[in-house]
């Protein structure tokens, strides 16, 4: 039985996937607890919809650095 | 890039048909455009600076948008398939501007020093806490914010491109040059390349209003009286 197996592909796109865990969790709790507000006070839904936005963008950044990093390495 | 000239014929185009007639009463074209125009106004720039401070500001912020807006739009238009923004070119220059107008602004309101001062030393920091925190805010100012705005951008059209074409070639191949038993597989990424273009559609237009968005929001920074 053959037993040393080769694994092709990139490590960079395994160092992606890792990179993407983060921002999703705080994607996750952001919004969530943005529904949470909206759903005690919803007469400043949105304000508190561009401010989550804001947020998305900052938080996106991160997985999309992992992905940038992906592509270049 | 062809297609930002492409792009910008047809926007050109677009608003020229849109205003050539302009009427107090809004035809439906008309009326389209001035709902984004109304919208970048109302919802973007004025909402966060504020509606007096909005003002010098408005017809940049509307450039910005309607510019990422079109560009984006080009990667799910059949025979362009490539958003004018998903190469770093377009997203730096437009990040360029929006990093030398907030630190002219910043520098023109308050003044050189308070403004730099502003910026780069919080209030209520302690002072042997000072040597950490200066260069991180000084990154953060000239590095990363213009940076992270270009970048996004980029990474997104970049990455939506991807997934399109990553759809398109795998239902090419599957259906036409692979054996029987991977037809369905060929089915499900056909119709998965059209659930792609609709989400390529909302990334589109969201990523206009975040470059937008995020623009406004560091140009307040540089507006306000204390950081």
């Amino acid at each position: 039985m053959e037993s040393d197996y080769i694994i092709n592909g990139s490590l960079s796109v395994v160092g992606y996937g890792l990179a993407a865990v983060g921002p999703g969790i705080g994607l996750g709790i952001m919004i969530g607890q943005t529904q949470q507000a909206i759903a005690r006070q919803p007469e400043v839904a949105g304000r508190l919809f561009t401010n989550m936005i804001i947020g998305a963008g900052l938080i996106e950044v991160l997985a999309l650095l992992g992905f940038v990093g992906a592509i270049i390495l | 890039m062809l297609v930002r000239l492409v792009v910008m014929a047809a926007m050109i185009l677009f608003l020229w048909l849109a205003v050539r007639k302009a009427k107090v009463v809004p035809g439906r074209l008309q009326g389209f455009l001035e709902m984004g125009l109304d919208f970048v106004r109302v919802q973007i720039v004025e909402q966060t600076l504020g509606k007096e401070r909005a003002k010098p500001f408005v017809g940049m912020f509307t450039v910005i948008f309607f510019t990422i807006l079109f560009m984006n739009l080009a990667g799910i238009i059949p025979f362009l398939n490539v958003a004018g923004t998903s190469r770093i070119g377009m997203p730096l220059v437009l990040a360029l501007w929006v990093f030398v107008t907030y630190l002219v602004v910043g520098v023109r309101r308050h003044g050189g020093g308070t403004y730099f001062k502003a910026q780069l030393v919080p209030a209520g920091v302690p002072g042997w806490m000072l040597p950490i925190i200066v260069p991180i805010e000084a990154l953060q100012l000239f590095v990363i914010r213009p940076l992270t705005l270009a970048l996004r951008l980029v990474a997104n059209m970049m990455a939506g491109h991807i997934l399109l074409v990553l759809t398109f070639v795998g239902t090419h191949t599957l259906l036409f040059y692979s054996e029987a038993a991977m037809v369905p597989v060929g089915a499900l990424t056909f119709v998965s390349g059209f659930a792609a273009t609709l989400f390529e559609i909302f990334v589109a237009g969201l990523q206009a209003f975040v470059f937008t968005l995020l623009s406004a929001v560091y140009l307040n920074f540089s507006l306000e009286e204390s950081h």
